[in-house]
């Protein structure tokens, strides 16, 4: 494994699965009472905010005290950012008080990548601009597999505005590193315009694809990246790619719908199917916790040698 | 053991299978005798051989005693002391039995008992499980050089070694056959 995670296709099989199997363990912990364990003492973790976020936030952040990390919280708001800081000096700001991981999120696709140029820490995407978000795409995996088994030949179907979807981009490489078949499924004016160099199929049909769908995974309709008119009305959008009741029925009975949250309830997804069993958006948000540890565990955990991750 | 070292020229077998079996008969008899009747005892291997051996003394005290004995696995990798040291590692499982550990006289067992450091983690690890009425510690070797104030409650055998040499257990779950082998290590 590289000693940063900038993106899902960074990951071989064999890390992918290693993150995975990892996590698996790392579950355990959060039945204890005693949810905490000793093996990053001593080390820093920094997360580096530059764009909004709940539950990544808090779950990195969770992720890195269980393993009893030292976190500096940093968001850009209220931050010499506000000034006119760079990336760059800020950047070098964090190295001079010695973080071992920074965790970033940056509404600039590259900037972690930048990034990990200035700083000798390990830096990990946490998101950046409609580029990647490559732990989101592993909590899914992790959901996954703990819902359905092994994830070689599963049909997993995203749907939606993949166009602004940095979770889309990375499920699709992990997903088809880990075997999975993926297919796209959005308005044309919503789909990227290399999208067929991605390892994935493409539809426009939603009803088409349910029955045959493992996973459904909802994409957030991205308004606040909107700046054309990508769909007529809300209301065409949500009757043609939208998830309801009567689309539910068409799945096959051990089917599970995902979505990375925040929700649009009403719009891409109907709130009785959000929260109905099938649904693994709350169990996302607490795998999220886990994989993040065993990515944290697996990036810090060892010796400082800027290589592999040895089995 | 996960040394790299395979069939060395100089390996010596120290213990074949039925030495293993007979050792580790004794020492679920010892146990049996040191907490009188193992009423309340749960055993905890160290992955990886450590389970197995703890599996077969739990299958042995069962069979003295007509009823089945807790027995579970105690990942340390998360405790140890050396993790700066190499990189990130595998973790292994970890499973307690149903009733946990709390009041209870937990057996550690391990394959080998060198510097006592993995012991150490062990006594970590088990302190976030739960409260341990007592803590015993099995180890099919002995094998010296203790680093820290730690020592076995039961020792399948104790084998003088110099620091230099390699201690490799195999077992038949693992490895397909049951031994205990001596290696020199190198020379300098």
């Amino acid at each position: 494994m590289k000693r940063h995670l900038i993106s899902a296709a960074d990951l071989s099989r064999d890390d992918a699965l290693l993150i995975l199997d990892t996590a698996d363990e790392l579950a355990k912990i959060s039945d204890r009472s005693i949810k905490k364990l000793p093996t990053l003492r001593g080390r820093t973790v920094v997360n580096l905010f530059f764009e909004d976020s709940t539950r990544t936030r808090i779950s990195f952040e969770a992720a890195a005290k269980r393993l009893s990390a030292d976190v500096i919280n940093f968001s850009a708001k209220g931050s010499s950012v506000s000034k006119g800081e760079s990336l760059k000096d800020t950047a070098l700001t964090l190295e001079a008080m010695g973080a071992d991981a920074v965790v970033i999120r940056h509404s600039a696709s590259g900037a972690p990548h930048r990034l990990a140029g200035w700083v000798r820490g390990s830096v990990v995407n946490a998101g950046d601009g409609t580029h990647e978000h490559p732990t989101q795409a592993l909590l899914d995996a992790f959901t996954m597999r703990r819902r359905l088994g092994p994830l070689d030949g599963r049909k997993v179907t995203i749907v939606g505005d993949v166009l602004h979807s940095r979770v889309a981009r990375s499920n699709v490489l992990l997903l088809s590193t880990l075997g999975a078949e993926v297919t796209l499924v959005a308005p044309p004016t919503l789909l990227p315009v290399n999208v067929g160099s991605w390892p994935c199929e493409v539809s426009y049909d939603l009803d088409a694809m349910l029955p045959k769908s493992d996973v459904v995974m909802m994409l957030r309709v991205q308004r606040e990246r909107m700046n054309a008119a990508f769909f007529p009305t809300e209301r065409e959008y949500s009757r043609r790619y939208g998830l309801d009741r009567d689309r539910v029925a068409r799945m096959h009975d051990d089917a599970i719908v995902m979505h990375p949250g925040p929700m649009n309830r009403g719009m891409e997804i109907a709130a009785e199917v959000a929260d109905s069993p099938r649904s693994t958006i709350v169990e996302q948000v607490a795998n999220g916790v886990t994989t993040r540890m065993a990515v944290l565990y697996l990036l810090l955990g060892g010796a400082d040698l800027g290589g592999e991750i040895r089995q | 053991m996960a040394d790299a070292v395979s069939h060395a020229q100089d390996a010596r077998a120290v213990l074949e299978g039925p030495d293993i079996n007979r050792a580790l008969i004794r020492i679920s008899h010892e146990i049996l005798e040191r907490t009188k009747g193992a009423e309340d005892i749960v055993l905890l291997g160290i992955p990886t051989r450590g389970v197995h051996l703890a599996h077969r003394l739990a299958g042995h005290i069962g069979r003295f005693e007509g009823r089945p004995v807790p027995v579970g696995s105690l990942d340390i990798t998360m405790y140890r002391d050396d993790l700066r040291l190499r990189p990130a590692r595998a973790l292994g499982r970890t499973e307690l039995p149903a009733d946990g550990i709390d009041g209870k006289v937990v057996v550690l067992v391990d394959d080998v008992l060198f510097s006592g450091r993995t012991v150490r983690s062990a006594l970590d690890a088990l302190n976030d499980l739960g409260r341990p009425q007592a803590v015993q510690l099995a180890a099919l070797v002995d094998r010296g050089h203790r680093e820290l104030p730690i020592r076995a409650d039961y020792v399948g055998k104790n084998l003088p070694t110099s620091k230099s040499e390699i201690v490799k257990v195999y077992l038949e779950e693992n490895d397909g056959r049951d031994a205990v082998l001596l290696l020199k290590g190198e020379t300098r």
